[in-house]
């Protein structure tokens, strides 16, 4: 392919009643001498203008030790000061009644204000760390190990005292010595195929489920030897231990058989971390944080 | 002789660049220094088999197009990359199962993002400004390019470059600087390439025949000078080892954000404002067919422009460890930047007075028009979002992705569509474009597309940062996070759909350039005088 020529001019044309030009061209290409358009000036010195007023009012020029404050005193971080300063006192008799007040007395009827801000306050406290785990409107995440907190099925016991309790110190983590624990075992290195087969038959016909019951008869067994010492005889779980109900339908990482094998061939435990100041070393939360979601969460639905 | 230097040092780079790959700590840099080795070995062969041959002689009185058209048809391949790209993950925002399990790691949002956003800033974005400097450079100066081969070397050095950054990103090797995200052994070779570009342009800029430097131009080196400048300031990285692609940044904390943000901006400014201006001020006087509106205008609006950009970049760090004067600093030079960046979009509208009637049969020259429409409203939408009250509703929202999106499609995209549909036919000699009516086409999928991207983002971030900063009566907060991102669902569906019709007017736009080259009619120009008889 053979390129152009150069210089290849394909010279504009001017039309009649055209400003003059600069009398310069480049590739054809020629330029008005047409003023500066008289808006455009006088907004860009107004603009200019009032960039000067500005850096004179707010924080702006850079000196050797620090910046021109400005003659409005303003200062970001000192406005957010203001306000949690402001939300803080507004908010500071009924903070501290709220951690005074024994906690199972703070209801509608005994203390509607204080329970009224617990509710407003909790969800707050909710939607800011807890809503990431247990969702936005607190069913957990289904067969995933995040726990539903609105039903009536609780671990580790559904009074606002033990809710408050666990969320206070959390749930087998190694930063708060009073944190909920345990752990269930591997039974997979402890138990034969045909007994995991079976106790899973026996776990699907003890919480209603379609089960091979020949199988499910002689998971019985191994079911008393190997879990009723945390689930009870009966299935019904232990909140002491946090060992779950598994006579339900309410199951934390699903109930088909591949999933109850899976729990118990390789054992599944979640965790949760302690929200206290004095647990945690980034100081989370406040008692009257705690309590306020405490509450929150006790109303959801299942409290007891 | 120069043939047997250039023999030797692309054989060392081959070897070397093995040995590198043997040593590979990690597989992006393995397939990096792959990549270089390859590009090494094939250059040694071209140049060895060209060795002692007798040169054809340069015709100096010709402009050289070749790299001109490469990087024309580089511009458009890669903006269809880009943008399909640019459309796959906003899918996968309003469809999460998109992130494919089989794909973690590699084709997941995070993965992708950067990859959309270099595909259409760099390889789209930087081939079109390849493309226009090597053209505008060599008609305005009427001389052909300086330098040879170097142009090549540009061009071929640049798509290497590119391979580079999206492998990378692909394979997780990422300094985490937004649109600097390669590591250094890709920085350092965009930086030799650049200095060859910058060369280049220099080289012919200076012997040049036109007595003075068109105003296009001018446009074009500041983008060259300051790319440059930003590029080397914003990596200055210290590798982990020389075998591996990680690095660690010299500057730290708000010093790293603030370099980071003045680098970021300042892309804005100089790749996608300044460079593409520079394309505006060659290819609209010369499809309209009307001189420049306002010489003075363009002389005060470029010194305005190049002055004040430069210090805008802390408006993106408001209300962050930046300290308030600095953020003060940025918003006021935002705003005083407004009438300058408005200096283009009048130069731009008002060079068609006298020929505002071609807008209806010219698809071509609307597309521009349009470009410069959007560019306008970019450049006031930019710095009122820069105004701290603004920002502090608009600041990490989804608004800031409809501003940005506003003005690289409507602004860059489309600007960027009619260079390409001018240039078509000038570079490979045809009369015209094969389908006016395709070009219709494409204008009118691209434009709603980007109203339907642009609107539904400023619904979505204008919502989002109500909810966000939405307290009750005793200070609480109201919405959790996860509320905000399930409320936006609707509007990241109507946002994916305004990238399916972009898309598809780039689709239409590569199909008839195709026709163009090969089913056009060949120009031939009248001779100026009938032949003797």
């Amino acid at each position: 392919m053979s390129d152009h020529k150069t210089p290849h001019p394909e010279e504009q044309r001017l039309l009649a009643g055209d400003p003059e030009t600069t009398g310069h061209s480049w590739d054809g290409i020629k330029e008005f001498n047409n003023p500066l358009p008289r808006w455009w000036l006088w907004t860009f010195y107004a603009t200019i203008v009032w960039g000067i007023a500005y850096t004179v009012m707010y924080p702006a020029w850079p000196l050797i030790n620090g910046a021109t404050p400005g003659i409005l005193g303003f200062s970001t971080r000192a406005n957010v000061a203001a306000d949690i300063e402001r939300f803080d006192a507004m908010n500071a008799d009924i903070r501290t009644r709220l951690t005074e007040v024994e906690l199972a007395a703070i209801t509608l009827d005994a203390h509607p204000d204080l329970y009224n801000y617990a509710i407003q306050g909790g969800a707050a406290v909710f939607a800011t760390w807890c809503s990431q785990c247990h969702g936005a409107g607190a069913a957990g995440v289904q067969a995933a190990g995040y726990p539903n907190l609105l039903d009536d099925d609780w671990l580790w016991g559904g009074t606002v005292d033990e809710i408050h309790f666990t969320i206070s110190h959390g749930i087998r983590n190694a930063d708060d010595p009073d944190a909920r624990y345990s752990e269930m075992p591997a039974f997979g290195d402890l138990l034969g195929d045909a007994d995991i087969a079976a106790v899973v038959q026996y776990l699907r016909n003890v919480s209603g489920q379609a089960a091979d019951v020949t199988l499910a008869a002689a998971g019985e067994a191994v079911y008393l030897e190997n879990c009723a010492a945390c689930h009870l005889d009966d299935g019904a779980g232990d909140r002491f231990l946090g060992a779950p109900n598994l006579t339900d339908a309410i199951w934390l990482y699903g109930g088909s058989e591949a999933a109850i094998e899976h729990s118990v061939r390789f054992a599944r435990f979640g965790v949760m971390p302690p929200w206290s100041a004095q647990a945690s070393s980034a100081g989370r939360l406040s008692e009257d944080q705690l309590r306020a979601v405490s509450i929150y969460v006790h109303s959801l639905g299942g409290g007891e | 002789m120069l043939d047997y230097v250039k023999l030797l040092i692309l054989g060392l780079v081959a070897v070397c660049a093995a040995i590198a790959a043997n040593y590979a700590r990690d597989l992006a840099y393995l397939v990096h220094a792959l990549l270089i080795m390859g590009a090494a070995a094939i250059t040694f062969v071209i140049v060895l088999r060209s060795a002692d041959e007798p040169k054809a002689p340069v015709p100096a009185n010709e402009y050289m197009d070749g790299p001109v058209r490469a990087a024309a048809i580089a511009t458009a391949f890669w903006g269809v990359v880009g943008f399909l790209a640019g459309t796959f993950i906003a899918f996968q925002l309003a469809y999460p199962v998109l992130n494919f399990d089989w794909a973690q790691g590699y084709l997941n949002f995070g993965r992708l993002r950067p990859l959309h956003t270099s595909a259409v800033i760099f390889a789209f974005g930087g081939n079109a400004l390849l493309a226009a400097s090597f053209y505008i450079v060599q008609r305005t100066s009427a001389v052909r390019l300086w330098g040879g081969n170097t142009a090549w070397f540009v061009f071929w050095g640049y798509q290497l470059f590119i391979v580079m950054a999206a492998t990378g990103y692909i394979l997780g090797s990422t300094q985490g600087q937004e649109y600097a995200e390669p590591e250094w052994l890709t920085d350092l070779w965009l930086t030799i390439v650049w200095v060859a570009f910058l060369a280049v342009f220099l080289g012919t800029l200076i012997k040049r025949k036109e007595p003075h430097i068109y105003v296009a131009n001018w446009f074009l080196l500041s983008f060259i000078v300051t790319v440059a400048m930003l590029h080397v300031v914003n990596n200055l990285q210290i590798p982990v080892s020389l075998f591996g692609s990680r690095s660690v940044t010299v500057m730290s904390g708000v010093q790293n954000a603030m370099t980071q943000w003045w680098y970021g901006h300042n892309a804005v400014g100089f790749f996608l404002t300044a460079g593409f201006l520079g394309m505006m001020y060659y290819f609209i006087p010369k499809q309209a067919e009307r001189p420049v509106y306002s010489y003075k205008l363009s002389i005060i609006h470029f010194w305005a422009l190049i002055f004040l950009y430069i210090w805008a970049g802390p408006h993106h760090l408001h209300y962050t460890a930046l300290p308030d004067w600095a953020s003060t600093l940025g918003m006021v030079f935002s705003i005083v930047l407004w009438m300058p960046s408005w200096g283009g979009m009048i130069n731009g509208l008002m060079t068609l007075s006298g020929a505002w009637d071609k807008l209806r049969t010219d698809p071509v020259l609307r597309m521009m028009v349009t470009s410069v429409a959007f560019y306008g409203m970019s450049t006031f939408e930019g710095p009122m979002m820069s105004i701290r009250a603004v920002n502090s509703l608009s600041h990490y929202t989804d608004w800031t992705i409809g501003h940005v999106h506003s003005g690289a499609l409507g602004w860059n995209g489309m600007i960027t569509f009619g260079m390409l549909y001018y240039l078509f036919p000038k570079l490979w000699n045809k009369q015209r474009l094969y389908s006016l009516r395709a070009v219709s086409w494409h204008y009118w999928l691209a434009t709603i597309g980007i109203v339907l991207y642009a609107a539904s983002m400023w619904v979505t971030g204008i919502m989002e940062g109500l909810m966000w900063r939405e307290v009750d009566a005793q200070g609480f907060l109201v919405n959790s996070f996860a509320d905000t991102v399930a409320a936006k669902f609707p509007m990241y569906v109507v946002r994916g759909l305004g990238g399916v019709l972009y898309l598809a007017g780039a689709l239409i736009m590569a199909w008839n350039l195709y026709m163009t080259v090969r089913k056009g009619v060949v120009r031939r120009d009248a001779p100026l005088v009938a032949p003797a008889e």
